[in-house]
């Protein structure tokens, strides 16, 4: 980010909370970020939010092939066994 | 596995195809149009992983692998559907910028005090609403309405848990590009959440 660290708006911040999250923050930059949600409720509460996104995204079940196209691979499989 | 897989074993193949289809699937949803296509697509990369599994030479992960086996039909399928479009968005996700949040949640930039401050805080969520069938109802809903490139990275990393490093590279992209798909798909799930659960105060 281009405006100087100690001036981190919420507007800056919410663009940073996944670079955050995964640690991809210069020492600074994290440095200013935890600053930040500690003295601003509504970064602080952002933050929380995306982390029970993430949770929530991590409960859904993940989608599956068709039966159909699962038994033909196992065909398939029964084929090249036989080759 | 690879040697299970070599000595024909079935229920390893099975096995590996319960643990990477869904994966395979919206991996391929990048690339080509409709599901029908892409459960195509995954179908003729497991007949390529056994066609090349024997001369699978382990210079990357077995996921790896196959994950490039499924990215180079799924390409050429697209290709040939006349589907140009993933290599912006996955290549130059920052070619069209997009906010997290909407602009007008923030005073403006020239606010003599609060320059960029919050004008309207996001509200607590409601714990026991969070829990709730309907609330993971909407998140699904909030994914499938993703552009592809940022469907897939978001399934990949937070549902289906893969490392940032796994998902770069069954999708052959930076490390950055990861981020920021990651970063707006993210942000979009949690204002649809955001929406959905703080609409009625």
């Amino acid at each position: 980010m281009s405006a100087s660290v100690e001036q981190l708006s919420c507007q800056e911040l919410v663009e940073l909370v996944t670079d955050y999250l995964e640690g991809a923050l210069p020492q600074a930059e994290r440095a200013s970020f935890e600053h930040h949600i500690e003295g601003c409720a509504g970064c602080h509460e952002y933050v929380r939010q995306m982390r029970e996104t993430i949770e929530l995204t991590g409960s859904l079940t993940p989608a599956d092939l068709s039966p159909q196209a699962e038994a033909a691979l196992l065909a398939a499989f029964q084929e090249w066994k036989a080759l | 596995m690879i040697a299970a897989l070599r000595a024909r074993d079935e229920r390893v193949f099975a096995e590996l195809m319960r643990m990477y289809n869904a994966s395979l699937l919206r991996v391929a949803l990048i690339y080509v149009a409709t599901r029908a296509v892409a459960e195509d697509v995954v179908q003729e990369t497991w007949i390529g992983v056994l066609n090349g599994i024997d001369r699978f030479e382990g210079r990357s992960s077995l996921k790896t692998w196959i994950f490039r086996i499924l990215t180079n039909i799924a390409k050429t399928r697209g290709q040939r559907e006349g589907r140009t479009v993933p290599f912006s968005a996955l290549e130059r996700p920052d070619a069209v910028p997009e906010a997290a949040v909407d602009a007008d949640r923030f005073l403006p930039a020239d606010h003599e005090r609060w320059p960029g401050h919050w004008a309207s805080k996001p509200a607590p969520w409601p714990e026991e609403r969070l829990l709730a069938a309907e609330t993971r109802a909407v998140v699904e809903r909030a994914i499938e309405q993703l552009p592809p490139a940022q469907r897939a990275v978001i399934s990949l990393r937070d549902i289906e848990g893969w490392s940032s490093e796994e998902t770069r590279n069954a999708l052959g992209i930076s490390e950055t590009n990861q981020r920021v798909l990651l970063h707006r798909a993210r942000s979009k799930v949690r204002q649809a959440l955001e929406d959905y659960l703080v609409e009625a105060q």
